[in-house]
């Protein structure tokens, strides 16, 4: 049986997915400190009301609350054993608003990283990476969500853990990693370097790309790179609704409603099928966005010159992709070892 | 390559002291291992061979994460090669009395849950040659008193990854000011939507782009403390 998303996907040109999970549920009153998973049980119509919005606003993707919600995340609260109630209630929370949309709108459960380091620099294995996710996935699939969507990835290791847990639990599943350091993510991974992990997987994602980082110009950056390497795969495009401002004591991103609207079209027209935002990205951000997808005309792939001129300067000079002749190097005596 | 037949007791202590700085480049921790022991038995002081051989190879390793040569993986594996290396130093360094490079206490602040970004300081840090006692997340201000009180640190250090929990490093500072610890310490903050400017609100003396960065800072900062003390 064909799954949710790939029905979507075979039917529309591009699908719009959700916006903030973190900045609109502090908003709501989300105690920082608090683990958000922990609402999907104590306030769950504060997730209703979450994912209610998302769909309002056009969405026909989101993302379940629960990012955090793997055991070694809730250990920190001392929740490790509440992994399979908190994203098992995280998807029927989902479900139940998706069902009576009207349209379809697809569940997406949502796995973030572990936070630790893997072997040899850290601790964690791959063997325990692919235990703590597979029971989070099997709990999002028990809840009824259509796919996993991993998200928010620096290191290839753990993205890979992820992918061979969705397939212990038999879950279709898509997968975005986060590039904030010069175009790359932490752990160094370009966007070429991720377009070729993916396809080597023995259950490659449905869809894959890039979310968070550092505001929509980088984010673009990213995912031209992966097009660039002439992948067939569906691209996913999530990024900030721009970059954190502290002004008067106060912090908010510097992203409007009309620059994400401007981001949502050039990520159409770079070919990306699947475009939403991340941290800061609300209700209004993505109503604009639906409406310039929905009206403005196609246009053609945008350049680095373009995306710089509607969205905003780079972070970096190089992203760590194609001519990389002209980067800094060092003089080494020779290698060893 | 030829490379491989280096015997590193075979060579001069300059060459040995630029080869060292190579093997930390590449993370090479029993080279480290050896380098520090051939260096202590031609009678370097534990000091200078933390100094001038590991601390100085850290500080290219710094530069060049700072620059997007290398990247948190070669990073930490160069760190793990240092305290290696340390490992070996420190009962020698403590014996002959020598100067500390410092000591930090690191946590991420109440309402915070993220430790990523302050997991690699404080595995920088020690690579670095300092001292870390890493509170973990989600630190009221009583808990980082505490630790103050406890571990007599140089060195205080913040991270917060989220806009709603960054605000709480002004009460942490806020605090250390009302009971006149303020200037006991050197605060340093960093964090993801952090910028120069926020820090220089809060009352904090640096913010720290990176965890390279928090190394160079922290230094550049006890430096100058030793400075006044001299002085």
């Amino acid at each position: 049986m064909i799954d949710a998303l790939s029905r979507l996907l075979a039917s529309r040109d591009w699908l719009m997915a959700d916006g903030a999970t973190g900045t609109n549920l502090f908003n709501m009153g989300l105690e920082s400190g608090e683990p958000p998973e922990f609402w999907n049980t104590d306030k769950p119509d504060n997730i209703r009301k979450l994912y209610g919005s998302a769909v309002a606003a056009g969405s026909d993707i989101f993302l379940t609350n629960t990012f955090g919600g793997n055991a070694a995340r809730l250990k920190l609260h001392a929740a490790q054993g509440r992994v399979r109630e908190l994203n098992r209630v995280g998807a029927e929370l989902g479900r139940e608003i998706a069902d009576k949309a009207g349209r379809s709108v697809v569940v997406a459960g949502s796995v973030g990283p572990t936070g630790e380091i893997f072997e040899p620099m850290g601790t964690m294995t791959h063997a325990v990476a692919v235990e703590i996710f597979q029971e989070q996935a099997e709990a999002l699939k028990e809840g009824g969500a259509d796919v996993l969507w991993v998200e928010t990835m620096s290191a290839p290791e753990e993205y890979r853990a992820a992918a061979e847990a969705a397939l212990r639990a038999g879950m279709p599943w898509c997968g975005t990693m986060s590039f904030d350091t010069a175009g790359r993510t932490m752990m160094g991974v370009t966007s070429a370097a991720m377009a070729e992990m993916v396809e080597k997987l023995p259950n490659p994602p449905i869809a894959f790309g890039a979310n968070c980082g550092v505001g929509a110009s980088d984010l673009m950056r990213t995912v031209l790179g992966f097009a660039a390497t002439g992948t067939e795969r569906p691209l996913i495009a999530k990024g900030n609704a721009g970059i954190p401002k502290y002004h008067d004591g106060h912090i908010h991103y510097d992203g409007t409603p009309e620059l994400m609207a401007e981001y949502a079209v050039l990520a159409r027209d770079a070919g990306i099928r699947i475009i939403g935002g991340c941290c800061g990205t609300m209700p209004d951000h993505l109503r604009a966005m639906r409406d310039a997808l929905e009206t403005r005309p196609k246009g053609d792939r945008p350049t680095l010159e373009a995306i710089n001129a509607a969205l905003g300067g780079f972070s970096s000079a190089s992203d760590g992709t194609g001519d990389t002749s002209g980067d800094p190097k060092r003089e080494r005596r020779g290698r060893r070892g | 390559m030829a490379d491989d037949d280096i015997n590193l007791s075979e060579l001069s202590d300059d060459e040995l002291v630029l080869q060292m700085h190579d093997d930390l480049y590449d993370g090479l921790k029993e080279e480290i291992e050896e380098g520090v022991n051939i260096l202590i038995s031609r009678g370097w002081t534990p000091y200078d061979t933390l100094t001038k051989a590991l601390v100085a190879g850290m500080t290219i390793v710094g530069a060049d994460f700072r620059d997007g040569i290398l990247f948190v993986p070669e990073v930490l594996l160069a760190a793990n090669a240092m305290k290696a290396g340390m490992f070996i130093l420190k009962p020698l360094l403590i014996e002959t009395g020598a100067p500390r490079m410092g000591k930090m206490v690191i946590g991420t602040v109440k309402g915070d849950i993220h430790d990523i970004g302050k997991n690699l300081v404080g595995m920088m840090m020690e690579g670095a040659g300092f001292e870390v006692k890493d509170l973990g997340i989600n630190n009221s201000v009583e808990k980082y008193l505490a630790a103050l009180e406890e571990e007599q640190p140089d060195i205080l250090g913040m991270s917060a990854l989220l806009t709603t929990t960054m605000p709480y490093m002004k009460v942490v500072i806020d605090t250390l000011k009302e009971k006149g610890m303020r200037q006991d310490y050197i605060v340093l903050v960093g964090g993801a939507p952090l910028n120069e400017e926020f820090s220089k609100a809060i009352g904090a003396d640096a913010y720290c782009r990176d965890a390279a960065v928090a190394v160079e800072t922290a230094k550049a900062y006890i430096a100058r403390k030793h400075n006044q003390l001299a002085g």
